[in-house]
């Protein structure tokens, strides 16, 4: 069993104030709060956060923890000594509040579980279903596109015959329908938390986010694509093989087209059978670099036969 | 515990997605009240006249669910949690702008 260092995961003294021990939760409560929080392993950071203020609220808890002493860090390995809560009444009377947090092994063996150590009369008669799972996932455009099979990883507590609760991970395939987009939370009924006392399991809702990808960028339906082209394309004309995330196609770049003109691929972008995406080309002109005397000349040339004035709008 | 032949379906929460009254609160595990009140803080916008008609969408089943979050995690009334809500939102559509950049 590893140590967890309670004060530590708090990032109070010691020696703080229950005020400060409670003031300190509820700023980092907010800070990693996974509805609100977009630092990495948010939900982990906020679950450690509880369980420590499970501890240290407490003045009963904390006093037995404080028994330890300060020499043990966290990941350690710990064995707490024989009738080391003698004189605490806490033990078997399980929490002070919170709901079914799954705690580590290293809280559970000290503290128990409440709904779950209460014996047998009171597991055979409490029922509760279980808490539903959020979690986001992260695909490919192109998995988005064509729809794909994912291989997921969730940590997942299990009820076993004693009652004790563990925890494992828990992988699970999962299919994404063709066309899904960015934000969409696909549900998976009874893949959440187990439930207690023979009660459904919760739901598991998997939120949909896109990896970055170089070339193509998603707006709800609508695949985007920069086109970069030649002057000469732009003005004359011309037929492009593009990429879609469907595979190349032809796109016919209209006479006299200018840079950031938008043409449209219906149908290209991430549609289902009902709803159509499409791909966005914007087009962007690149101009070549004028190196050579000759190169100069021909721009020079351009200038005197075909004159313009791009800034021929007031303001300029 | 993999299937790798059996993956698993889910439904997916689309801009089609409607769900009744009762759905909503089997859905997110909510009494019928605090969907009332979520409706009075302006935060639900069920489409249909009478509660028997509403409709909620696959937005406002998150919205629910989020709310239960911070009132259960972060003591947050309701109120708060309308204007979390909205400023959550928000973010989210300002860091979805600032990707596309």
């Amino acid at each position: 069993m590893e140590y967890r260092d309670y004060y530590e995961i708090l990032g109070v003294d010691r020696d703080a104030t229950q005020d400060a021990i409670k003031q300190a939760y509820r700023r980092l409560a907010r800070k990693y709060h996974p509805d609100v929080s977009k630092e990495t392993e948010a939900e982990k950071k906020f679950k450690d956060l509880g369980e420590a203020y499970e501890v240290l609220k407490d003045p009963e808890k904390r006093a037995a923890y404080d028994k330890f002493g300060s020499n043990w860090q966290t990941g350690q390995d710990f064995e707490p000594p024989p009738n080391w809560d003698a004189g605490f009444e806490f033990k078997g009377a399980g929490y002070t509040g919170g709901t079914d947090h799954d705690y580590s092994d290293f809280f559970e063996s000290l503290f128990g579980r409440t709904g779950y150590t209460g014996g047998a009369t009171r597991r055979s008669t409490f029922q509760m279903k279980g808490e539903d799972q959020h979690a986001k996932i992260v695909i490919r455009l192109a998995e988005a596109y064509h729809g794909s099979q994912q291989n997921i990883t969730l940590t997942r507590a299990t009820v076993e015959e004693n009652g004790r609760v563990t925890t494992r991970p828990h992988n699970l395939q999962v299919t994404i329908p063709k066309g899904i987009i960015e934000g969409q939370r696909i549900r998976l009924e009874g893949q959440g938390m187990p439930g207690m006392g023979g009660a459904p399991a919760g739901d598991l809702y998997l939120e949909i986010a896109f990896a970055e990808d170089p070339m193509f960028h998603a707006e709800k339906r609508d695949i985007h694509l920069e086109l970069p082209i030649t002057p000469w394309e732009a003005a004359l004309g011309a037929t492009i093989t593009v990429p879609t995330l469907g595979g190349r196609v032809q796109l016919k770049i209209p006479a006299g087209s200018q840079g950031g003109k938008k043409l449209r691929l219906k149908g290209r972008g991430l549609s289902t059978a009902t709803k159509k995406g499409d791909q966005i080309v914007t087009l962007r002109i690149v101009v070549p670099e004028a190196k050579t005397q000759e190169q100069k000349k021909w721009y020079r040339k351009m200038a005197e036969i075909m004159p313009v004035n791009p800034r021929n709008t007031p303001g300029f | 515990m993999t299937d790798l032949f059996n993956p698993l379906t889910g439904t997916v929460l689309d801009e089609d997605t409607l769900c009744s009254f009762g759905d909503l609160c089997r859905l997110c595990g909510v009494p019928a009240d605090l969907v009332l009140e979520m409706i009075d803080e302006g935060l639900l916008c069920p489409q249909g006249t009478t509660p028997g008609e509403w409709r909620f969408t696959a937005i406002e089943i998150k919205r629910v669910q989020t709310t239960v979050h911070l009132q259960r995690d972060l003591r947050v009334n309701l109120p708060g949690c309308a204007l979390a809500l909205q400023l959550l939102e928000e973010l989210e559509e300002l860091r979805r702008l600032r990707r596309i950049r």
